[in-house]
């Protein structure tokens, strides 16, 4: 096109044109406008509201006149974070979060691989079944195995029990990763000399890094999120912080101020994350859902 | 993969061959072994235990008791039940409202927008928060003395609510709560299905004149419908399992009258806070093939109606 000396050459290229725009009303954007205001409010105030209420004194919480004009404190978080140990209990979220998450990859990715390759639809089955069963009819029974082998508290009980919603989130969407990524490029891999788990390895792998950052990312965040498994099989000091906040309503249901210092802390790490990783985790929450 | 094989003129009897010819079982069996250990033997171990009288002590002696338990929780008026009917309550409500407005957000969000990318953020922050921090701000925020919900009631004019402390509102306060996290998701599944859908279509029933809520229902809606689909799978095997809001906002037993006790909170009750390990057994067992059950209509429809 550039090469050609047409006097369409010089002239301003032609303004792209909206298909959908002529038929839609002023009236019909300014309602979109106000509804997409409404929907942030709805999602945001609330969230907003506790972080505005781990800066109060518990007074100053039930001042509706200081809803929003008040002095902040950090007394809140300096007693979350004094109390017990806390920075222990971050510790475990992120620790159990990080191995549970490594461990589910590592054996994970290759059975995606393989069961996207090789049509394995009743083994897929078998994993993606974990997803439909009630958690706490596996806990019953590992907590009666994990008791009597006193292995309660212990940190590989704790990570082994989230990998139980790590392992098939990750399959899930790693299947449909592989799914998506050509067999060609495979093959030819192994026509230049490749066996066919070196073409894994050096050709697949690599290209698969958008894949594995969206299923490593949604396992950290279910992990670090998850409550039950946590607040059954953990011991005194390998609680994770979402039992740490649990437990402090029931000494402390009054002292909402520590009670929002504490939610804070818990939901803020993740939070950040996934702002940085938005890309990856919706990609991530709607793999699969385009193909019916 | 057969042609690759043979390339190889001299088969040698290495390790990397034999993996290589194996290699489909040996990926996939590590990730099998673990989810068979995580699920096959404690799901038989449930049913086994669903047939004791074991109580008290994971220690203690249990004996063989039959169908009992069974028969026990099947009479059980009182919190099973209850407890059952809560739970589709709470499914199916929070299944329609999420379903509808997610739609209705799905649709607003379609079309490129200014400021799209601070929307997106807005809806994806709800998914992400940790359900026992959200459940604790909603608790503050619905607390009946010093909560936003009644300081916003009574800058209209409408007296306070006793929301979730009360015994007929609790249950919907925390289905909103539910709304609140989990519409984000089905807006996200939406979106990307109205995302693949080609214009062609819609193009062509616009030029037959039909108006913009014809063009949805009958053009855009049945071309979403495996989305659709795919979304109520999702989040009603989620919303059958909740237990991290209403344990957390309502503790044991789902309040004093059991008004937030669903099926997941009974059971979670009866093993951990009164280790009642057989009658548990039991429920988890009926609540497992309940699920079974919905899951395999949800699909079997599908499958159905693919095929016509």
């Amino acid at each position: 096109m550039t090469t050609t000396l047409s006097p369409s050459a010089t002239l301003p290229a032609p303004r792209p044109t909206r298909r959908r725009k002529p038929l839609r009303s002023r009236a019909y954007s300014w309602f979109r406008a106000a509804a997409l205001v409404l929907i942030v409010l709805v999602f945001i105030l609330p969230l907003a509201w506790m972080l505005l209420s781990s800066f109060k004194t518990n007074v100053d919480i039930y001042d509706v006149a200081k809803t929003l004009v008040f002095t902040p404190t950090f007394d809140n978080f300096a007693n979350v974070l004094g109390r017990d140990n806390y920075f222990q209990f971050i510790f475990n979220s992120a620790w159990i979060a990080f191995a549970s998450t490594a461990l589910s990859l590592l054996v994970g990715v290759p059975a995606a691989y393989v069961m996207s390759r090789f049509s394995m639809g009743k083994s897929a089955a078998v994993v993606l079944l974990a997803r439909i069963i009630p958690g706490v009819s596996l806990l019953v029974p590992w907590y009666f195995i994990f008791a009597n082998l006193r292995m309660v508290g212990d940190y590989s009980v704790l990570i082994l029990s989230h990998m139980f919603v790590a392992l098939p989130l990750i399959v899930y969407i790693m299947m449909s990763f592989f799914d998506s990524l050509p067999e060609d490029l495979e093959e030819s891999a192994q026509v230049d000399g490749l066996t066919p788990i070196g073409a894994f390895l050096r050709i697949t792998l690599p290209l698969s890094t958008p894949g594995i950052a969206t299923a490593g990312i949604l396992s950290i965040i279910f992990s670090w999120n998850n409550f039950m498994f946590a607040l059954v099989l953990s011991g005194a000091n390998t609680k994770t912080l979402p039992v740490a906040i649990f437990n402090f309503v029931s000494y402390a249901s009054i002292d909402w101020g520590g009670l929002m210092a504490a939610a804070v802390v818990v939901t803020v790490p993740i939070m950040v994350i996934a702002l940085f990783t938005q890309k990856y985790i919706v990609s991530g929450l709607t793999a699969g859902a385009t193909k019916g | 993969m057969t042609a690759t094989t043979s390339i190889r003129t001299s088969p040698q009897k290495t390790f990397s061959d034999w993996a290589n010819r194996h290699r489909k079982w040996l990926f996939a069996s590590p990730a099998m072994i673990i989810v068979g250990l995580l699920i096959a033997i404690p799901l038989v171990w449930t049913i086994y235990l669903s047939l004791t009288n074991s109580e008290g002590s994971v220690r203690s002696e249990h004996d063989f008791i039959g169908f009992d338990n069974y028969a026990e929780v099947f009479a059980d008026f009182d919190r099973f039940w209850p407890a059952v009917w809560r739970t589709f309550l709470f499914t199916g409500g929070v299944l329609i409202v999420e379903l509808v407005l997610g739609m209705a957000i799905a649709l607003l969000l379609w079309r490129p927008f200014r400021g799209e990318r601070w929307v997106r953020v807005a809806i994806l922050l709800p998914l992400v928060a940790t359900p026992v921090a959200v459940g604790m701000m909603w608790k503050l925020i619905f607390d009946p003395n010093i909560g936003f919900a009644n300081q916003m009631l009574a800058f209209f004019g409408i007296p306070a609510q006793p929301w979730l402390s009360g015994e007929l509102t609790a249950l919907p306060t925390l289905m909103f709560v539910d709304i609140w996290q989990w519409t984000p998701m089905v807006v996200l599944i939406l979106l990307a299905g109205l995302t693949s859908l080609s214009d062609e279509p819609d193009e062509a029933a616009r030029i037959d004149g039909a108006n913009s809520w014809q063009r949805f229902w009958f053009v855009t809606l049945p071309l979403m419908r495996s989305t659709v689909i795919v979304a109520i799978l999702l989040r009603s095997i989620d919303a059958l399992k909740t237990f991290d809001i209403l344990y957390a906002t309502k503790g044991k037993g789902g309040g004093s009258f059991h008004e937030v006790e669903t099926l997941n909170v009974y059971a979670y009750g009866l093993s951990f806070d009164y280790n009642d390990y057989g009658v548990a057994s039991a429920v988890l067992i009926i609540f497992f093939l309940l699920i079974i059950a919905i899951m395999w209509a949800i699909t079997f429809r599908r499958k159905e109606k693919a095929s016509k």
